[in-house]
């Protein structure tokens, strides 16, 4: 077969008849005749090198399947990282959705041939509204993060004040991305936050709370694992102060926590990945910006937002953009930043994610999630050396102390694989005060089984 | 010969589906969460009630209460509603390749070491992934010439939001960034060229086209000056001509002190044929869900792979993906770099996806995909400008076209006041897909920009024209069938537009909709 020529199955006119009959159309005997446009010295010469083709799909699959078998997954292992990404249940009926062909492979078309997409992402943006309470909701952005970084340029433009006040603790990394959007003109300045709660420091809020600022950014559940009691009072001292508030939240807690217009935020953020995306090494992630429906608020999103418009058919639900004019796809470097291809298919996802569990699935989700959570803290607490830096009830995640074990997170971890476990996220680089601890995820994924596991192998580990 | 089929009987799915809110009855559900074992109930109790007051949900969650089959049926109608590329002659979306997405594709990122890996597991386990990135990068390097990637961007605007972000880290660095506050662009390179730096916090200047189509060299030349930080530029732009000039431009740029990034979202035309490189450019981006065969997903999930030079790798998103000769590991010790524009390493599903697609291409395959699509692009041309009523930007002026084309209804609009947008309503009753008239301004009059890549055959080609050339014998026949139209796609003509534009009426939301509608 060496040296067979193929024509490739997805390069149909490379057909020899069919390509010679259209050159011979357009008068040219080969397509030099075409790139003899672009002048010789701004061609490439020379051959790419790449490796030959797999062109059989077997031999393909076959190929990255090998590569994803160097990959430790958790489903032959026990996972326990979160953090921004969580192994939560993905139903049977998401991944069905999410794979046909019409929603995974349209383009930015009018409502008039995507209809389905319309209502599909109207039906999302409406149901993180019914979670957070909120009016207006974007459809999706990049990730948490993107969220977080385009509603503090929707403050700042809302109120005119240039600088935003962060939790202390948020994630790290989402920090980096926040300051790096909000570089040209703002200014970002971290909250203190008592270690022993992980939540906001009031008196340090109230003393960096001024009348430049535009927003407080405060995260419920917080990064390092507590559950914000004080949020109605952060939104209350930066209303006070004439800021906005802002709190990141992890939807699927919404179920049991109380949504955030509910305590007056102005704007609730999130990541959508844990309502029915994948982990898939950070490939299930999406943002959300819910906000009231006032114009101050919805004429400051940069992003497309699909609305209900009559048609010429009496009932019929029409969409449209609203408010189209916002947005740089309609005007350049005048628009409200920029706009461009996101996440919209993980906002679909969301949105059957979402109607799958209703009120009642979200309710005893969480509630699940809280028992099982309390349950492993529990039993961890038995385990010699190992202790809980931050008090209080958790949501899913939660930071483990192992500096009493003499042993670092590291070394845990590594051990942790011999038993198949993934340990949870070593956060003595990001937080050093915390030294040797890690962040755990608990979700309702876990069995006692696996929960158990955990602590058989930490018992031996840190023995 | 394949037969060219129009498709006059065609009718796109129409459930006049309600709102997923209106199928709700109390008390129904779509999936139980996994139940909590009565050994952790017993030893923990109802944590949810001990949870402090100001904690507790308080407000309704007026989510909808659905049993599966319904949900299921509802969403799997609005699928039917909605033209996806794979099920559609979608070469209507000029500028933006709407290739084959291969089915195999899929079913990789189902495999759970891919679905069910976390992306802060330690590099050791994911050594695979590791891989499939670092050979990734092999490929779109060897795609530009260009000497290191980043693909954390999120999409392509974003990769060209994240060089406005690597050209105030440059400046700054140097101590220049205030005097170096202007950035150059073109009318016909994509908007994100002109949003991207504003947002990064740069004053843009627009360049137009010269009488022939091209960005215009002296007007580039006379913009060029201390005060420049960089030029953003597309090649082709957005009306499919190459710009000759792309190197000179480079010279004068580079000249006052500027860098010069490529656009590049859209390269299918010339894999292995003209590089970034060789025309002297600094960065550049790809598009990866265009160029490599990756989905839209109606916008998004997206990557937009972003390249520079040597002189500009320390200013990447960190982490970056390495090899030490027998590991892959994350490089975060870039002091000097702009931080992060993305959560992770980046879209990995769309790499995994593109990594795939790439390597069954192979080099020879890459070049295929472009010489086709060149040629069925003019293999197009030579048909669409024999029919009556359709023009194309800059027509006659002598260059040959590369792989799009902005094609004109002008004339329609002229006689029979049946524009781009008429057009596009009653080509969708035809099964064609929703096609890209053009970015704002219309510089072009009642455009439409289509690029028939290398995935459609001349028959598809054959047959999209036919369809153009019915709707523009329609609209000289009966203007007014074009003007209401559509008749047979998933939803009728809006009326009451204006609306959309009303913050007394718009609404996002059905709580929004309800209220301001008064919908019980």
């Amino acid at each position: 077969m060496k040296g067979k020529q193929f024509v490739h199955p997805y390069i149909p006119n490379s057909e020899p008849a069919v390509k010679k009959e259209m050159l011979d159309a357009i008068g040219m005997e080969s397509v030099e005749g075409i790139y003899k446009g672009i002048p010789d010295h701004l061609r490439f010469k020379g051959e790419m090198e790449l490796p030959d083709p797999i062109i059989s799909e077997y031999s393909l699959q076959r190929h990255v399947e090998g590569l994803l078998s160097q990959n430790r997954n958790a489903k032959n292992n026990i996972c326990f990282l979160g953090g921004g990404t969580w192994n939560h249940y993905v139903p049977s009926v998401v991944d069905t959705i999410m794979e046909r062909d019409e929603f995974l492979t349209c383009y930015v078309g009018d409502a008039y041939t995507d209809h389905g997409k319309f209502q599909a992402l109207f039906e999302s943006s409406s149901m993180i509204g019914d979670l957070t309470g909120f009016e207006a909701c974007c459809t999706p952005t990049y990730d948490w993060a993107n969220a977080i970084a385009i509603a503090c340029r929707m403050a700042e433009r809302t109120t005119g004040k240039k600088e935003i006040l962060v939790a202390g603790n948020m994630s790290p990394d989402r920090l980096l991305i926040v300051v790096n959007y909000c570089k040209p003109e703002m200014k970002i300045t971290k909250v203190g936050y008592d270690k022993e709660t992980g939540l906001m420091d009031m008196n340090d809020l109230k003393a960096k709370l001024s009348d430049q600022v535009a927003c407080v950014y405060f995260e419920n559940p917080t990064y390092v694992g507590s559950l914000e009691e004080q949020a109605a009072d952060i939104v209350k001292a930066a209303h006070a102060a004439g800021a906005l508030a802002m709190v990141g939240v992890d939807p699927t807690s919404l179920g049991i926590l109380e949504a955030p217009a509910a305590y007056g935020a102005d704007y609730a953020v999130g990541d959508l990945q844990p309502l029915g995306l994948h982990m898939s090494y950070g490939g299930g992630v999406g943002g959300f910006i819910a906000t009231k429906d006032d114009k101050e608020f919805l004429g400051e999103y940069p992003s497309l937002l699909y609305g209900l418009c009559e048609t010429r058919q009496e009932g019929e639900y029409g969409f449209g953009e609203v408010f189209y004019e916002r947005t740089s796809y309609a005007s350049r470097e005048k628009g409200k930043d920029f706009i461009g291809t996101t996440t919209a298919l993980h906002g679909i996802a969301a949105a059957v994610y979402m109607a799958l569990m209703g009120p009642q699935g979200f309710k005893e989700m969480g509630e699940g999630i809280l028992q099982r959570v309390a349950y492993t803290k529990k039993h961890l607490a038995e385990i010699p050396g190992v202790e809980f830096p931050v008090k209080g009830c958790s949501y899913c995640d939660f930071l483990v102390d192992f500096n009493g074990t003499g042993k670092s997170v590291k070394e845990i971890n590594k051990a942790l694989l011999e038993y198949n476990i993934l340990g949870g996220k070593d956060m003595s680089q990001e937080f050093p005060e915390y030294g040797q601890s890690a962040l755990y995820s608990v979700t309702e994924v876990h069995t006692k089984e696996d929960l158990q596991a955990l602590f058989d192998a930490l018992k031996k580990i840190c023995a | 010969m394949a037969k060219v089929h129009v498709r006059k009987n065609f009718q796109q799915a129409r459930w006049n589906e309600p709102m997923i809110y209106e199928l709700s009855t109390p008390g129904l559900r779509g999936i139980i969460p996994p139940i909590v074992e009565d050994e952790i109930e017993e030893s923990v109790g109802d944590v949810a009630s001990g949870l402090p007051d100001s904690l507790k949900r308080k407000s309704s969650l007026d989510l909808p209460e659905v049993a599966q089959k319904q949900i299921l049926e509802h969403y799997l109608h609005l699928s039917q509603e909605t033209m996806g590329a794979n099920l559609a002659n979608d070469m209507s979306e000029g500028t933006c390749t709407m290739k084959y997405n291969p089915r195999l594709c899929e079913t990789l990122v189902g495999n759970p070491g891919f679905a069910d890996v976390h992306p802060d597991q330690d590099p050791d386990t994911v050594q695979g992934m590791l891989k499939i990135y670092y050979d990734f990068e092999k490929v779109v390097k060897e795609v530009s010439g260009l000497d290191k990637f980043s693909l954390q961007p999120g999409g392509g605007n974003h990769a060209v939001y994240t060089a406005a972000s690597v050209v105030r880290a440059y400046h700054e660095a140097r101590g220049e960034l205030e005097q170096r506050n202007e950035i150059i662009t073109t009318i016909f390179s994509h908007p994100c060229d002109s949003a991207c730096p504003a947002t990064a916090g740069f004053k843009v200047i627009t360049i137009w086209p010269d009488e022939n189509g091209m960005p215009d060299y002296e007007a580039i030349k006379a913009a060029a000056n201390e005060h420049t930080a960089a030029i953003f530029m597309t090649n082709p732009e957005d009306i499919g001509i190459y710009n000759v000039h792309a190197d000179k431009i480079v010279e004068v740029i580079h000249g006052v002190g500027g860098l010069c990034f490529y656009d590049q979202a859209n390269a299918n035309a010339f894999l292995g044929v003209a590089r970034a490189k060789e025309a002297g450019f600094d960065m550049c981006h790809f598009n990866v869900h265009k160029t490599f065969g990756t989905p839209h997903g109606g916008e998004g999930p997206a990557c937009g792979a972003f390249g520079v030079r040597e002189h500009l790798a320390k200013y990447l998103p960190v982490p970056t993906v390495e090899f030490d000769g027998s590991k892959y590991y994350l490089d975060y010790d870039k002091p000097e770099s702009i931080g992060k524009v993305r959560e992770y390493i980046g879209q990995s599903a769309v790499v995994l996806k593109a990594y795939a697609w790439s390597r069954m291409m192979g080099p020879q395959g890459l070049k295929e995909c472009a010489e086709i699509s060149v040629l069925n692009n003019n293999y197009m041309l030579n048909i669409m400008e024999k029919i009556p009523g359709v023009t194309h930007a800059f027509q006659g002026n002598g260059i040959v076209r590369q792989e799009q084309i902005r094609y004109s209804f002008e004339k329609l609009k002229e006689q029979y006041d049946v524009g781009s947008d008429d057009m596009n309503c009653r080509m969708g009753d035809y099964g064609i897909p929703w096609f890209w008239s053009s970015h704002h301004p219309w510089v072009i009059p009642e455009p439409m920009t289509i690029e028939p890549c290398e995935s459609y055959t001349k028959e598809d080609i054959e047959q999209y024209c036919k369809v153009v050339e019915l709707c523009a014998k329609e609209a000289a026949e009966n203007p007014e069938l074009l003007k209401n139209a559509p008749y047979n796609t998933g939803m009728h003509r809006r009326i009451k537009e204006e609306e959309l534009d009303d913050p007394s009426k718009w609404a996002i939301t059905w709580r929004a909709y309800k209220r301001k509608h008064n919908i019980s």
